[in-house]
Parts: C-alpha cells; structure tokens; sequence
C-alpha cells in the first residue's frame, strides 16, 4: 500500500513537471530570445541563453559572432567567427571612416595594389546669422519666417542644384537647410563660403538624407583597420565583415541578456505609446462602462420581481449564442453609416450597453445576497438606486472585480475589434501595432519581434498575478454555476 | 395595491434599460439586418440590392466555401475531443495534493491569458521550419526514427506544408486550454472524496475512478465545456489570420471565418459574408442541438 502511494506520488510529479515544462516553454522561449541579438535568435541549433563570444585580437579582446556554433564543440573544433571592422583614414587630424570601392579590394592570388579608391561620407553645415539672413534675396515675409526657423541655428546643409529661370547670385547656391535627425527645413539660396564641410563619422550621419559622398584614391597604407564589438554590427558606417575560423579553445563566452532589445523594438514599431495610450483608453472605457451598465441590467434581473423577468432573462443567456461573425457586418454598415469607422468609438460605446456575459456573472452573484438585508431598507424608505448602490454593489465588489479584470483582459487582447473597425495607424492598439510591426518586417529580427511581443504580454501576465485568486475563481463561477 | 408592482416595474425597466438598449441597437438590429443583406448583393458603399437566395446557391457553388467549411470542421473534429481530454487529464493532475500546486496551476493557466496575436507570434518562430524550437527538439527523434528505418525523414515546414497546416493550428490550439481547466479543476473539488475511498477498498485503480466516478459526476461541465468548445472551434480566426496568411499553402488553413472576413472586408461582399455568417450559425446550432441530444442520456445531475 505504501509503496502504491510513494509510486503515485512519483508519477503525479513527473506529470505535472513535465506539463508544466511544456506550457511555460513558448513563454520562457519568447522572453530568452526578447534578450538575444538578431544571429543568436536565428541560430539553428539555438543558443538558449543569450552570449558574447570574446576571442583575442592583438591582444585585445574583442567581441565577436559566433553564428553557427557546431554541436557539442570540442577544444579544438573549428568555429567560423565573424568579426566587424572598418577602414579608417586620416583626414585633417581626424580620423574617417572610409568604405574600400568594389574592386580595389585585391582578389585571391592577385597581389595588392599599393593605391586603392575609397569613398567618404560628409556633409555640409551652415549657420546663419541676422545679417545673412537680410543679404538674402527673398521677400520680407519669408524672412521673418527664415529668422525663426534657421537664425543662430547650427544645421545640416545640402546644396542643390539651382533651377535655370531664377539662379542665385555669382558666389552663392541654393541650400537645402535640414534638421540633425534628417527632416527637411528650408530652401534658400546662402553665400558659398558660410558652408563647412563636416566629415561623417556615425551610421546615422552616413545614412542621413543631407549626407553626399567623395571618392579618394590613396595608398593602402594610409589605411587602419579598426575592430568593433560584435554587438555594433549593422550600426556603424562602412561596415566590412572578416570572416575567419578558429578552434573552439580560442573562444569564450559569458551571458549577457541584451535588454536594449526592448528600446530598440519600442523604436522600431513607430509609434508604440500611441498604441499603448489607445489600448489603455479603450481598457479603461470598456471596464467602466460593462462595470456600470452591467450591474444595473443585474440588479434589474435579480433584486427587483416584475413579470416577464425570469422570461427575458431567458433571452439574455440567448443572445450569448449568437456567434459574432453575425453581427459583424450589419455592425460594421452602421457604424459606417454613423461615421465612427476610422475612430476608437465602435470599440468602447457598445460596452456601456451591458454584455450578457456579465449580467450572468453578476445576476448569479447579487441573487447570494440575503434578501433581509435589502428589505430592510426598502421599508426605512430607501429607493431602489440607492439600495443598489451604497447596499448591493459594495457587497458585490468581487464580483465587479471579476466583471472589470475579465474585461480589461479581453479588451486588452481584442484583434478582430480593432482589425475591423480601425483604419489610422494613430487609432492602432497594441495588438495591431505588434502585428503591423511584423508583417513589416517581414519577420527577421526576431529578437526584436519577440522583444515587442513580451512587452504586450507582460502586463496581462503581471496583472495575473497581482489579482490570481479573484481571476480563477471568476473562471470557476462560469462553469460550475452554468 | 395595484400600483405597488407598476412602481417596480417601472423601477426595473430603468435598471435593465442599458441592456434593452444594447439588445435592439447592437444584437436585434444587427440579427434582422444580416438576414436581410444575406439575400442581397450589398458592398457597403451603395444600397443593398435583393437577389433572393442568390448568395445562399453561388455559396453552393464556391468552392474556396466548402473548402473552409472542410478546414474548420476538420479542426473542430481534432481541437474540440483533443482538448476536452487533455484538460480534463490536466485537471485531474492539478487537483492530486501535491505540494507546489498553486504554482503548477498558474503555469498551465498562463498561456490562456496571452494576447492571440503574441501567442501568433510566438508560434510563427516556434514552428518555423529553418531556425523553430520545435524542429530542433524533434531533430533526436527524427534521428533515431531514420537510424531504425534506414530513412531520411527531416523535420517539416510546419506552417507551409500544406498536411500540416490544420495539425499545427491544433497543436497550438492545445496549448491555451487554461480556462477549461480552471472549470474542470472547480467541478472536481465538489466531487465527494467519500466515494474514491470506497471505490479504492473496492480495489479500483485511478484509470476505473477517473472513468466510473470523476468523468458521471461532473459530466454536466463536461457538457458545458462541449458547448463552448463547439462555439470556439467553429469561429477560429486569429492564429489561422496570421500565421496562414490567405489561407496558408493550397488554403490548406482557410478557416470559415477567415473566408467570411475576406469575403466582408477584402472584397467587400457584405451580403455574400451575411449569408455565410447564416450558415455558420446554423451549424453551430445543429451541433449543439447534436450535442445535446447525445450526452442527454449521459449526464447526471446531482439534483435530479
């Protein structure tokens, strides 16, 4: 008999560990992978926990991608290992990075040639003053506006090219003003030699839309080559990638979960505190309203007699049937007709209009409280809105608690609502901006996608645990009172 | 005395009136409204125009339709038996005394509260055939199955092959039966202890208590759960939306309600979706009713 139990005990374990295993990997996976750069979400076989490799360069150690790490590596497996890296040049004191043009990089077999071409970004900067901006020749209305937007200002300059019907004085061109992030301001014509030329240095200088290119030809050895961490690949300008391979023993690795994935993907899906302030909005409309209207329409059905109650209560539990694909298109029509499509409307109003679900839920609750307790009242002359409000529904605060989290929850993971009726991206919540945000992209940075993915999860999941027991015992009033 | 009950009347009828309101603007409204469209040609940007049972025989006719009827019911088939028994089996495993339960329960819960279109996420890079999880852990399996046989069976691209669509919308499916599991849980804490003691002096092993005891006692939320799971299975649409788009490899995944909502939305054929909304109505009621029918004879009341 004992060792039935001890055998049960053992196989009742095993069971729920492994159940349990199985139901929390999606998340644990999605949270890991939220912490990894983009070559380890990828990686087949995967890494679990995110790494930075380390190997010594030159005595330095330097960072480096490790995409395809063999299984089980011995010490002296070979390891392909990337490495980022950039040419650097001198100019002027300051050193430049430089991209080498296609074709002066020497070929296998082919000796090095002492010169190569190289290409570099800058860009043009100008500030104008009072005095620069009267010189010009536009009329005083633009110049007031040129005072405001360009005077005293020290912003990237583009010159383009003049049109033939009204070219600007000798000694002067026409110049694309633009602000550091790459907006464009202005166009005026500005004296040549207020404009200096800055050399760029950073990726986002070289990707600017006011940044223009020169090519140079120099000796190689004017050249240095400069190795970045690993975690810089794709962010640094004129990117070259070394591909080499070293023995496993080479390598080493410490775990380093990358939580600038979560900035990076608030960035990337454009406009993230738009779709969280439209999600809360709608959460917190959509719980007041089913809260409110659903305990009236409860305490009509439960604490009041009246005929034909008990009959349209019958239609209540009804309505629950009807599949909302039903409803959706007249719903849509009308909505349309009213011109709320495009607006968060059709997703909040419906609900100050009591959800069946609920005044089940609710009715089953108000119908456990004693009846003495309110007909002492009613008889001390209380009226029915007052018994319902300061008597029933401070009693039924559970009950309400169940209602508003229930609702806050379906709200928050609402897609067909918003999917149908939303058109703006500035309307989106989140559900339809994490979606937005991968079809974008088509589905490759993966952390990021998973980064953005956790961030809309977590606080259903925190909110779960902060209110676990009213939420379970919510679900179990569904079933065992149906 | 006869304007005592008037009064109250009154009373209640300001109380349920939010309610009222909803039922004729958002639920009878909307009902007599589709019936209507579902008989027309209606594309929203002009008036419908009444064609008579025109949309109920060209959907006859379609068939990309019977195609998505085929995928839903196939689904239904597998999702709905499938997940009332393994969360009745999980249920039965979470009400064992066993320490740490609590904890136990909130991890089978938790998937069930995740937003579907994370969850959608989440299975698009789990299934994926090149770099996904599931492949990787199924690679010592498939292994040892080609080892045996002699054979090169690699493991497949779950969310293209176009056999496997369906079967991955199960799996994943599977994975969010929290909230019947929760109801199940309830109803096995009201079964009285008194009568699996008795059926263990009588020898009976846990397989014979589950079968004979557990599964006629609560066999009325076994219905429940019939019902809702009916209900759910046949309007599947956020999973299969985005993880197949378009219906997926050859529609394989082209779930009904999927179809209704290109139908209303991308091709602005309103009164076309109307009449397939109709349909889809009517089958779930005549599975219910089915059900029903059926598990009449098998389920036990306590109080009756």
């Amino acid at each position: 008999m004992q060792r039935k139990h001890l055998l049960m005990r053992i196989v009742t374990y095993t069971l729920l560990l492994i159940g349990a295993g199985v139901f929390a990997m999606p998340l644990i996976w999605m949270v890991l992978t939220a912490l990894k750069p983009v070559d380890q979400a990828m990686a087949n076989p995967p890494t679990f926990v995110p790494l930075r490799w380390y190997t010594e360069l030159d005595g330095q150690r330097l960072q480096v991608g490790v995409i395809d790490l063999p299984e089980a590596p011995a010490d002296d497996t070979p390891v392909p290992v990337q490495m980022v890296s950039q040419w650097r040049l001198d100019v002027a004191g300051e050193s430049v990075p430089v991209a080498l043009v296609t074709g002066s990089d020497p070929l296998p077999g082919v000796p090095a040639v002492d010169e190569v071409e190289v290409k570099l970004s800058y860009h043009r900067r100008a500030t104008l003053d009072a005095a620069a901006i009267d010189a010009m020749a536009i009329n005083d209305r633009n110049k007031e506006l040129a005072r405001g937007w360009l005077m005293g200002r020290d912003l990237p300059v583009r010159v383009v090219e003049a049109d033939s019907v009204d070219p600007p004085p000798a000694g002067w061109v026409l110049a694309a003003f633009y602000k550091d992030d790459g907006t464009f301001l202005w166009r005026v014509p500005v004296p040549e030699p207020l404009l200096r030329k800055v050399y760029n240095t950073d990726a986002d200088r070289v990707g600017a839309s006011y940044s223009e290119t020169e090519l140079r030809t120099v000796a190689r050895s004017e050249l240095l080559q400069v190795f970045h961490p690993w975690d810089e690949h794709e962010r640094i300008p004129f990117e070259e990638l070394e591909s080499v391979t070293l023995p496993f023993s080479a390598l080493d690795s410490t775990v380093a979960p990358r939580f600038e994935n979560f900035g990076r993907s608030i960035d990337e899906m454009e406009m993230f505190n738009t779709y969280l302030f439209n999600t809360l909005f709608l959460c917190l409309l959509t719980v007041v309203g089913t809260v409110i209207s659903s305990a009236m329409v409860a305490y009509g059905f439960s604490r009041l007699d009246w005929p034909g109650r008990d009959k349209l209560f019958g239609v209540v539990l009804a309505t629950m049937m009807i599949p909302f694909p039903v409803l959706m298109v007249p719903m849509y029509a009308l909505f349309r007709e009213m011109g709320w499509i495009g607006s968060l409307k059709p997703l909040w109003v419906p609900f100050f209009f009591a959800g069946a679900f609920n005044v089940f839920l609710l009715r089953q609750f108000f119908m456990t409280i004693p009846r003495d307790i309110t007909e002492a009242a009613r008889i001390d002359g209380c009226s029915e809105l007052r018994i319902f409000l300061q008597i029933i529904l401070p009693l039924a605060k559970p009950a309400l608690m169940v209602v508003a989290l229930f609702q806050f929850m379906a709200t928050w993971n609402d897609f067909l609502g918003p999917q149908i009726y939303l058109a703006d991206q500035e309307d989106f919540t989140l559900a339809l901006g994490l979606l937005r945000f991968q079809s974008q992209h088509g589905g490759t940075p993966w952390h990021l996608i998973m980064a953005a993915s956790t961030l809309v999860v977590m606080p259903v999941i925190v909110l779960f645990f902060v209110t676990q027991r009213t939420f379970i015992e919510g679900i179990s009033m569904t079933g065992s009172k149906g | 005395m006869m304007r005592m009950p008037r009064k109250e009347t009154l009373t209640a009828l300001m109380f349920i009136s939010p309610w009222l309101i909803g039922l004729a603007v958002f639920t009878l409204y909307p009902l007599a409204a589709s019936l209507y469209y579902s008989f027309t040609d209606f594309d929203v940007l002009s008036k419908p125009v009444w064609i008579g049972g025109g949309n109920y025989a060209d959907m006859a006719r379609d068939s990309v339709f019977w195609q998505s009827l085929y995928n839903t019911l196939f689904y239904a088939a597998f999702a709905i038996p499938l997940g009332l028994i393994l969360s009745l089996l999980v249920a039965v495993l979470l009400n064992q005394a066993a320490k740490g339960q609590s904890v136990f329960r909130t991890l089978f819960f938790l998937p069930s509260i995740v937003p579907l279109v994370a969850v959608s996420m989440i299975w698009m890079f789990v299934f994926n055939g090149d770099f996904g999880l599931l492949n990787y852990l199924l690679t010592p399996v498939f292994d040892a199955v080609n080892g045996v046989l002699g054979t090169e069976y690699q493991p497949p691209n779950w969310l293209v092959a176009s056999h496997l669509t369906k079967p991955t919308l199960i799996l994943a499916g599977l994975w969010q039966i929290g909230g019947t599991v929760i109801i199940f849980l309830a109803s096995l804490q009201d079964v009285p202890r008194s009568l699996y003691e008795s059926a263990e002096l009588d020898g009976a092993n846990p397989a014979h208590r589950l079968w004979h005891i557990t599964v006629p006692i609560i066999s009325p939320v076994i219905y429940f759960n019939l019902i809702i799971g009916i209900i759910n299975a046949m309007q599947i649409f956020v999973t299969p939306f985005i993880l197949m788009p378009d219906g997926g490899t050859d529609r394989s995944a082209l779930m009904y309600t999927v179809y209704l909502y290109d139908n209303a939305f991308r091709f602005n054929q309103m009164g076309y979706a109307s009449a397939m909304a109709w349909v889809m109505f009517l089958i779930i009621v005549v599975l219910t009713w089915g059900a029903t029918r059926l598990s009449r004879k098998h389920i036990y009341y306590a109080g009756a």
